[in-house]
Formats: structure tokens, sequence, C-alpha cells
């Protein structure tokens, strides 16, 4: 029996894995599809929000600056991109300017650091290439972008490293409880647990509603983006916004960790919890949208396109508490935006607070926890004298699989072989890269697939892109794979 | 730090000939860095005929026309690395490589000849809307699936855009007993060449929908159908026309674009236009000893004009060498008038022209009957009349160096007009 079963293996769902490892304890994460961080976690805007913004007393505000606050550490432990590089939240007319003056005061009220509202000469400084029609900026210098995936994959990698379980492809199909005991139905056979943590995402509601007559509904909102060549890369320094109207909150332009720019979300709500498809509308609100931001933003630099479902609490509010109704049984729900940001926090909240509470006593410490991950090794970014010395150790880092990002073949396996590993072609790309760079995968695609193959002993056939049945080869041709 | 005369980057048809014809230049040392595990580049996965029609006067596969080389460059004792792969250029021409074999090396050379080639534009650059499940490739990779690994990437496809190697695939894939749909353009016009569209698409009764274009991929893991609708004169799809089909697969066929990263770094100027480097009738970019040819310097439609290119390359890459100093003189410039998209080299130097100087140009639409006016400085100096032009297939114009050796001569300019 585990004495704790985590639904969900998100940046959410993995944090409080990693976190409940810092305990002499027996922890399982359950995640319906064949990798972690393979819901929401993989698309967002990937910003760690400064916290000006959600309201005073509310989770989402006090979770927000404590999550924030932690990213540093955090990053450094799991060995995952970071970069506090401040936000502007741009005000295109003078109206817009009492807007800015209530997130400086709410910023400081929940404890935002170093807020300012700055004017057109000093915003032209941090950023030359904004719309001149700005007129003022709210200066969050806290705020950051991050890696997501990277974080929740390193999260699941620590918390195995540190003897948690990860079972995937294990779909939850039912709950009961009996004698202080959670049985779960999965698609992998049955799961025992004292506790029971529902970091499902979007499908929060339906877990919780195994178990008991939900008080709340998670619903999916859509929110779709573009990611630009790294050509463009100095287009924008800090996370652009524009100043929030009724209209909504507007989209942002930002640099990614990797050297993108990613520009979007839009807001739809949709019917079901599977569209994650894009739009022609929805791609063309983010570029009429993005010109007043920056006026000539490079759409010709596109190199991809996606969507995510955020996962819109019926509450407003990020749910993070044990039922009321079913004792043991934690919901973690309703974590959208400032999710990412604040989730750090929730990982400690959960696990020390409200898991440990209550197990009290059998929570004993656990001295061996190591915070920290093996460091991975990037090829592109060591010295000429490093690259030599590593390839001297270790060959396959000379062979270069992607040719647009510089990734090599030691640091694919190594993806392949940690902990949380990579099982699928774009499970490698999340982790080191190939296949994410300007062709998209058109020259080392046949290449990871191919690695793949060979690390976990399958056939090229067997290889998915990305889900359960994306397959990227139906058979061989005529004459065969082996002539 | 090993030294050689002559370092060509990359080991496809444009490489080789540049490598073979320096040498026969009576360059002494030079190397061919090639990043894959074999020489001849993409044409090794081409193993359609037709290629050599101009050079050899015969239809051959792409490994036969790639073998031809390879086997002269051996023949020559010409050095070269396989599993090679190049980290970057300097302007000193110092390169740094690593390999397997040999690990992290740096060389130097006296000229560099880049031919590194060019990659497929893919999804992203359309912005296509819809699921991002497997079953959607750039043509290219769905070439080396079937042709070099021996996998079939799916059963029903539908190709968006007309570009060679798309249509080439539409064949391939129906000879492997997969059903192609149809082949969607976005133009009204083919950007392929015409006997293609003949031999791959007609001759298999497989439609061509002009004005055309993919607007929506369905099926979040694999693909499990595309919708695709009609555009306007403004390329934007018309509500009303959207045709379903039912497939697994979508191939792209949507352009090509050089590879220019390490040219960038080595900080050689690009032009706007190609996307590749510009340079002089020489084949040199702005950075002295740094020469460009191959599908590099710009999207070439034939293998036969690559050949010829690269040729002029390494020749002159070989009269560098022998005399670095080379000719300082103003050059000038080549300009895409009225329906030119552009012209490569960009920039001529009157007194290296031998005779003739050759350019090479795309047109922007399909023309007939009209006529090709060369003008310098202004004053008209060629007028010439062509059947059809078609922005697939590269237009190759022939100008004696006495009709602009003059002295204070600044541009020649190309237009396409109706005489």
């Amino acid at each position: 029996m585990y004495d704790v079963a985590i639904i969900g293996a998100g940046v959410i769902g993995t944090g409080i894995a990693r976190e409940l490892m810092r305990y002499q304890l027996k922890v399982v994460i359950l995640e319906k599809e064949n990798d972690v961080a393979d819901g929401t976690t993989k698309a967002n805007s990937a910003i760690v929000h400064a916290g000006y913004d959600a309201p005073f007393g509310s989770n989402k505000g006090r979770f927000n600056v404590e999550g924030n606050a932690m990213y540093g550490q955090v990053c450094k432990e799991l060995d995952v991109h970071f970069k506090q590089i401040g936000s502007l939240v741009l005000a295109f007319d003078e109206e817009d300017r009492p807007t800015l003056q209530e997130l400086l005061e709410n910023g400081k009220r929940l404890g935002v650091p170093g807020l300012e509202i700055i004017e057109p000469d000093r915003i032209r400084e941090i950023e030359p290439n904004v719309s001149q029609k700005v007129v003022a900026a709210l200066w969050a210098p806290t705020a950051g972008i991050v890696g997501p995936w990277e974080l929740a994959i390193s999260y699941a990698e620590n918390a195995m490293d540190n003897g948690a379980e990860l079972r995937l492809n294990t779909e939850v199909t039912g709950i009961t409880k009996k004698e202080n005991k959670f049985h779960l139905m999965t698609s992998t056979g049955e799961v025992e647990a004292r506790l029971v943590v529902n970091a499902a995402g979007i499908h929060a509601d339906d877990i919780y509603n195994m178990v008991a007559q939900s008080e709340f509904t998670i619903n999916p909102r859509r929110g779709e983006y573009f990611l630009l060549d790294n050509e463009v890369s100095d287009l924008v320094n800090t996370v652009v916004f524009q100043c929030p109207t009724k209209m909504g909150k507007g989209v942002l332009v930002s640099p990614t960790v990797d050297g993108n720019i990613i520009v979007g979300p839009n807001a739809e709500d949709v019917q079901t919890k599977d569209e994650i498809n894009t739009t022609a509308d929805g791609l063309d609100f983010i570029r009429q949208k993005a010109k007043l931001t920056i006026e000539e933003l490079p759409f010709h630099m596109n190199i991809t396109n996606f969507s995510g479902l955020r996962a819109e609490p019926s509450t407003g509010d990020f749910i993070i508490e044990e039922s009321k109704q079913v004792a043991g049984f934690i919901n973690v729900a309703g974590i959208k935006s400032p999710g990412l940001s604040s989730a750090p926090a929730i990982a400690v909240y959960v696990a020390e607070t409200i898991c440990a509470g209550i197990l009290g006593s059998h929570a004993k410490r656990n001295p061996a926890f190591n915070p920290k991950t093996r460091k991975k090794l990037r090829f592109k970014d060591l010295s000429d004298e490093k690259k030599a010395d590593l390839i001297r150790v270790e060959p396959s880092f000379a062979r270069i699989i992607c040719r647009c990002e510089t990734i090599t073949e030691g640091e694919i396996v190594d993806a392949i072989h940690r902990n949380a590993g990579a099982r699928t072609i774009n499970g490698v790309k999340r982790r080191c890269r190939p296949g994410a760079g300007r062709c998209q995968g058109g020259f080392c695609g046949p290449r990871v697939v191919e690695i793949l193959a060979r690390e976990l002993k399958i056939s090229p056939m067997e290889v998915e892109l990305e889900g359960k049945d994306s397959h990227i080869l139906v058979g061989e041709t005529k004459g065969g794979a082996d002539e | 730090m090993k030294a050689y005369d002559l370092i060509v980057v990359g080991g496809g048809p444009a490489g080789l000939a540049a490598a073979v014809e320096a040498k026969k230049e009576g360059v002494d040392k030079v190397l061919v860095l090639e990043r894959d595990r074999e020489l001849g580049g993409i044409l090794q996965q081409c193993i359609h005929n037709g290629f050599g029609l101009h050079i050899f006067k015969e239809e051959l596969t792409g490994p036969e026309y790639a073998e031809r080389f390879i086997d002269e460059l051996k023949e020559m004792g010409i050095e070269y690395r396989l599993d090679t792969m190049v980290l970057d250029i300097s302007d000193e021409r110092i390169i740094h490589v690593i390999s397997k074999a040999e690990g992290f090396v740096t060389l130097v050379a006296k000229a560099v000849i880049l031919a590194m080639g060019c990659r497929e534009r893919t999804r992203g650059a359309l912005a296509i809307p819809g699921y991002r499940p497997a079953g959607v490739f750039t043509a290219g990779t769905a070439q080396r699936y079937l042709n070099m690994e021996g996998y079939m990437v799916g059963k029903k496809v539908l190709i968006l855009g007309s570009g060679d190697i798309g249509l080439i695939m539409a064949r391939r894939m129906t000879l492997e007993g997969a059903k192609v749909l149809g082949c969607v353009e976005l133009m009204p016009f083919s950007g392929g060449l015409t006997r293609n569209i003949v031999q791959c698409l007609d001759d298999y009764d497989i439609p061509l929908m002009l004005s055309h274009t993919v607007t929506d991929i369905q099926g979040k893991d694999r693909v499990q159908g595309v919708t695709v609708m009609k555009v306007d004169e403004n390329r934007q799809p018309i509500p009303g026309t959207e045709i379903q089909f039912d497939v697994d697969t979508l191939l792209l066929s949507v352009g090509l674009i050089p590879e220019n990263e390490l040219s960038k770094g080595a900080g050689v100027q690009l032009d706007m236009k190609t996307r590749g480097a510009i340079v002089n009738e020489s084949m040199e970019t702005s950075v002295p000893g740094i020469f460009a040819c191959g599908n590099v310097l710009h999207v070439h439609d034939l293998v036969d004009w690559v050949t010829d290119e690269s040729r002029r390359a390494g020749k002159f890459a070989a009269k560098y060498i022998a005399n670095p100093g080379g000719q300082k003189e103003e050059a000038i410039e080549t300009i895409p008038g009225q329906g030119v998209g552009y012209i490569v080299p960009q920039r001529i130097r009157p007194s290296q022209v031998d005779q003739v100087l050759e350019l090479f140009m795309r047109v922007r639409d399909i023309y007939v009957g009209q006529t090709v006016v060369i003008r310098v400085d202004g004053k008209e100096v060629q007028a010439k009349r062509r059947g059809h032009m078609a922005p697939g297939e590269m237009e190759r114009v022939k100008l004696p160096v006495s009709l602009f050796n003059g002295p204070g001569v600044k541009k020649i300019t190309v237009d396409v007009e109706s005489r």
C-alpha cells in the first residue's frame, strides 16, 4: 500500500511528489498519458508571474508570490532553465493608467517586491521595439520565464531519484474508500493508498466525482500560441503584457528560456477537454492583438503553433484542500494561471501542511533526501575545451543529431535513460530539444526514431510521436527496412 | 590546428563538384566535411531518375549522379570526413569540427566553400491550424523514411504544396501502395517542374488543386482528416468551399530555405530574397575567401545547375588561393526588376568575367511570350523573348561582358516585359 497516490503527472502532481519525498513515505504518481507534463504543463505561456494581479486573500494571490520567490532555488536544484527577466504591463492610452495604479497597489499589498510605474523613456530603454503608442507601464522585476515541462520532468525525476514511483499509461477509472484506505481502479491494475492527491488538471472534477459529488467543475479554456524562430530572439527582453481591459488580458510577447519568442494566448471556452487544436480565427486574433504591443511582429518567422487548455475552476480560485466530504482525499484543482508560477509553493504546502499534517507522526523526515538532480550535459553551452574533454570521455557527444539546436546523441541517450525518461519523439524534444528548432524535426526526426528504438529495444514502427496512438511509421516499404 | 588550402563544408552535389573542380585547378590540400553518414547529400534519397540531362546528357538517378562525383573525388585523392559536424566558421576561416572518429578538431583553410544545402519549410511557416498529430511530414523527411530507411509513413495521403519533392513523393507513395488523394497548391500555378506534374500526378490520375490550401488538420494522435479550402486572389480561404479529405498523412512540399546558420556565424552577408549569401561573379561571399554554391546559396530546381554553379565556385576558390589579394574593384550590382524574384550573383566585377556573364534568376509569376529585358544603368542592352517562364523553373541569362564593361557602371537590371 502506498501512503500517497497522486493522480496526474503535471507540474503540480510531480512537484507534490518531490516534496513528499522529503518524508519517508511510499508515493506513486499515476499518469494516464505516456509521459509526464503532457497536459496543461506542456502548453502554456511559460511565465513565472510576479504576482500582482490576483486578489488579496485568494489562493492565487498567496501562492503566486510565494512560488515566485522559490523559483530561483528550485530551478537551481533541479537544473531547470529559469530567467528572472522582469515583466512590463503596457498602457496604450492615459485611460489605462488607473489600471496600472490598481495593479501596483494590489501587488504591494500581496508583497510583490520592486513594482513601479515607469514612463516611455524608461520603457524604451528596456524594450526598444514596443509600440510608439505606449504611455506608461508597470515594471515588475521579479517576473521570470521557465521551461515548464522541464520543471515537471525534473520534479518527477527527482521524486523518483528519492524513491517515488511513476506509473505512465495508467488511467484512473474508479476510486472507492474502505476502512481509511483508498482503492484506485486503473487501466494497469488496482492501487491502494492512504491519501489521494487529485492533481488531474482539467480532469480534476471528473476524478473527484469518482468519490464524491464535486463541489466544483473544471471548464477547459483554450489558449493558442505562436512560437517564433530564435533568429528574432532580441525582439523583446522581458515578458511584455498588455494592459488588461474589460475585453480581457490581451496577448503577451515574451522570450522563452530557449531563445524563441512566444506570442499569445487568446482565451476561448471550449466544449470538450481534448480540443487542443489551433484555429484560424484564434491565430488571427493573436496576430491582430499582438500588433498593439509590437507593430511589426515578424510572424513569418513562426516555427510552430500550439494550444493548451487552462483548467478554469467554477470557484474562480485555486482549490487546494482536503475534501470535506471524503477524508484523506486532497483536491489540488483549478490550477490555471498563475498555476505554473505558484507550483513550487503549492507543492510544499500540499506535501507539508496537508499530507504530512494528516499523516502526522507516520510522516517521518527523510534524512537521505537529495534535492538535486544529476546535472544535464548541454553540449551547446560548453566551452570549446569542455566540448573537447567531453567527447574524449564520451564519443556519443560528438554526433550531432539536431542541427538546428546542436543537440548530440549523448544528450538524447541520457534523456531516455534518466528517471522519468523520454519514451516518445516529443518526449525527447521536451527534454533536450531535438526537433524544437526551425526545421521542426525534418532532419533529426528519423535519427531520433532510430535512437529511441535502439535504446528502448523496440521496433522503429512502435516509436510514437507523442500520445499512445501517435505512431509515425505505418509499415515497411515493399523492399523492406532491411534491404 | 590542421591547415588546408580549401575546406568544403558539405558533401552533397554542390560540395563534391566544387571540391573536384578546385582540385582540377591545382589546389593541393582539399578537405570535404560531411555531416551525414555518406557523401552525396540529399541526392542519395532521390532514387527517381531525371538527373544529369544537361551535364551528362543521360538520365541518372540521384545516387547515380552523386556516384559520378564521389568516384571522381576518390580517384583524385581528395580528403573527406563523414559523420562530421562543423560547429562554427570564423571570418578568418578557422573551423571547429566534431566527429566521433576524431573528437573536437580545429581546422584552418586558405579558402572555404559553403555548400550546406537547404532545409524544408514546415507547417509552422504557414501556421496551418488544427491538431498536431503524427502523420504530418515534410516531403523530404518522408522521402528519407521511404527510400533510405525502408518505412512507409502513411496509407492515405494528401500533399500540400506542389514543389518538386512533393510531386515526386506523390508518385513514390503511389508506387508503394499508398493512395494519394490529391496535391493542393495555394498559388494558381504549380511550384514544381512541368515534367514532374505530368510524370508524377497526371500519369497516376492524382488531382492537382490549384488556388487551394489546407485549413485544418484533425486527429489528436495520428492524422484522421484534413480540410482543404479554395482561396481568393489574396490567398485567403473562401468560406463555404471546405472539402474534407479522409487521410492519415499530410505531406508538406511548401518550399525550401537555404541553411545559412554557419554562414551568419562567419559574418557572411545574406540576401533577403534568396535567403542565401550575397555573392559576386566568382561565387565569393562578402567575407573574402569564403565562397558559396548550391542550395545554400539559392534553391535550384535542377542539380545540373548546382553542378555548373559549384564548378564555378571551385574554380574561383582555386584562383583566390593562388592569389589571395584578388581583384579589388567596384562591383556592379544586379537588380531584380519587374517580374523578377531574385538574381544570383548579386555583385559583378567585370574584370573577373570570362567573356560571358551568366545570371541565375527566378521569375515571380507564370509568363508566356514575355521578354526578358536587361538594362545597364538604365540603358537597354539586351531583350530576349521567352516562350514560357514559371517561378518553379530557374531561368539563366547570358550577357556578354562587352555590354557592361564600361567605366563607372553601377547596376544591371533585369525586367520581364510584355512587348
